[in-house]
């Protein structure tokens, strides 16, 4: 078929979509700005709750996406509205006529440094979750010191739920994807004490509550209920956390050899990029609008515009996939009906 | 008649009881005082805490939950210097809501 379908963003939701319409029959165009496919799921490590290899997850997809066309360290320098279609000049000095986009530009993860008394990017032993699921992979971080490792922490909502960062949205993965990496750094170093300071936790997906009870019941982990104030670094080179345990109403203070900071996702700068390009409206979260937000998620206000994933708001992985199959669907409704 | 023993008020909180009028006014002054989710970020900064036990926290859920002379007694320890403003993931005006509380409650502050 001769219809052209262009895909921005190669993570997930763009390569399960790709895979699907391939099936349809269809031949969709890949734009990915890096020179990899997979997004932040070919970063991680493991996936919560059965500890699915996330690697497996991305090379199914990319194998099953080989057929489609995909252009990797590009991006769209400018789209020209025709009368009903969308001319798309590429980086590459492609240029593309089509009628029908799908954006799967995803989300970007916080920046821990803007939270500047959490010390990332200051004291050495501070990392981020992203740090930690890269040190998963790789075993390269010289701020974890696999020799002395006998408290850890976690912060949950680092720049989600907070207005002061300017995201007051909840990003939704961070709790569970605390108590996944907590258990796993228990299971690496079981003599260590493991914390969580959080405020709520919301144990909202399958399997997710028996999870968090595992992590309390079989691994020990101590849940502190208190947001972090401030983090400070001490004689030795560890780090001191500081914060309001508020179940005792009591300051609480611990020393701790490696923290981790859950920072949260915001809608990425590629994605408002697109939107400004197509001129999509942003949601009062500052991720894309959907036309309608419980009955038309994946339906952009323009037609012939199509969403999928993260670019509309904090999303899990099954969840992400589910919207890649709908949007393929979606457009080959829309093709058809033509 | 000395009976060996006596009774104590019963520390239990009976919202039935709770005077939901002035925090009412409160609520109109500063309507912001309802986004709190009780982190602890404002106690765990305050440096009147540590020696007072001095919480804005406790302050909001104390007026809510009919402790104001509680309340009160552990507000005179406040310097007013603003450090929870700055920290609120919420936020809310912290040190501005302190003032109204001082003007609504003011009575009970004698």
């Amino acid at each position: 078929m001769k219809e052209n379908i262009v895909i921005i963003g190669g993570g997930i939701a763009g390569l399960e979509a790709a895979c699907q319409l391939l099936d349809l029959g269809y031949k969709p165009i890949i734009i990915e700005k890096s020179d990899h496919l997979g997004g932040h799921v070919a970063d991680w490590n493991c996936l919560f709750p059965d500890m699915t290899p996330a690697g497996d997850i991305v090379s199914a997809l990319i194998s099953k996406a080989a057929d489609a066309n995909i252009f990797l360290n590009t991006e769209i320098s400018f789209v020209n509205k025709l009368q009903d279609s969308y001319n798309i000049m590429l980086s590459n000095g492609i240029s593309i006529i089509t009628r029908i986009m799908l954006v799967t530009t995803g989300f970007s993860v916080f920046d821990a440094s803007k939270k500047e008394e959490y010390g990332y990017g200051v004291y050495d032993q501070v990392i981020t979750n992203k740090d930690l699921e890269h040190w998963f992979n790789t075993g390269d971080d010289r701020r974890v010191n696999d020799s002395a490792m006998n408290a850890i922490g976690f912060v949950h909502c680092v720049g989600s739920r907070d207005e002061k960062a300017r995201n007051s949205q909840c990003s939704k993965v961070c709790c569970i994807t605390a108590v996944k990496q907590a258990i796993e750094m228990k299971q690496k170093f079981p003599e260590a004490m493991v914390y969580c300071f959080y405020m709520d936790l919301r144990m909202f997906g399958k399997k997710y509550e028996d999870f968090y009870i595992s992590a309390q019941r079989d691994y020990g982990i101590r849940f502190i209920r208190g947001r972090v104030s401030e983090v400070s670094e001490n004689i030795d080179g560890r780090v001191i956390v500081k914060a309001e345990d508020t179940l005792s109403g009591k300051p609480v203070k611990v020393t701790l050899d490696l923290l981790v900071l859950m920072a949260g996702m915001v809608c990425s700068q590629d994605s408002t990029k697109v939107a400004n390009m197509i001129k999509l409206p942003l949601d009062s979260d500052g991720f894309l609008k959907s036309a309608d937000n419980v009955a038309d998620i994946i339906d952009s206000p323009k037609e012939g515009i199509f969403y999928a994933g993260a670019c509309t708001g904090p999303k899990t992985v099954p969840e992400t996939l589910a919207e890649a199959r709908a949007a393929a669907l979606k457009i080959h409704l829309y093709i058809m009906k033509k | 008649m000395d009976f060996g023993f006596k009774l104590s008020p019963s520390s239990a909180i009976n919202l039935d009881k709770v005077d939901t009028e002035k925090f009412a006014e409160l609520h109109r002054a500063e309507p912001d005082v309802y986004k709190c989710m009780a982190c602890g970020s404002c106690t765990s900064t305050c440096p009147a805490n540590r020696f007072s036990g001095m919480s804005v926290r406790k302050v909001i859920l104390g007026l809510q939950r009919g402790k104001e002379k509680e309340v009160i007694a552990m507000m005179k320890n406040c310097m007013l210097c603003g450090k929870c403003s700055m920290v609120c993931p919420r936020g809310i005006n912290t040190r501005h809501l302190i003032l109204s509380i001082c003007r609504i409650y003011g009575e009970d502050m004698k």
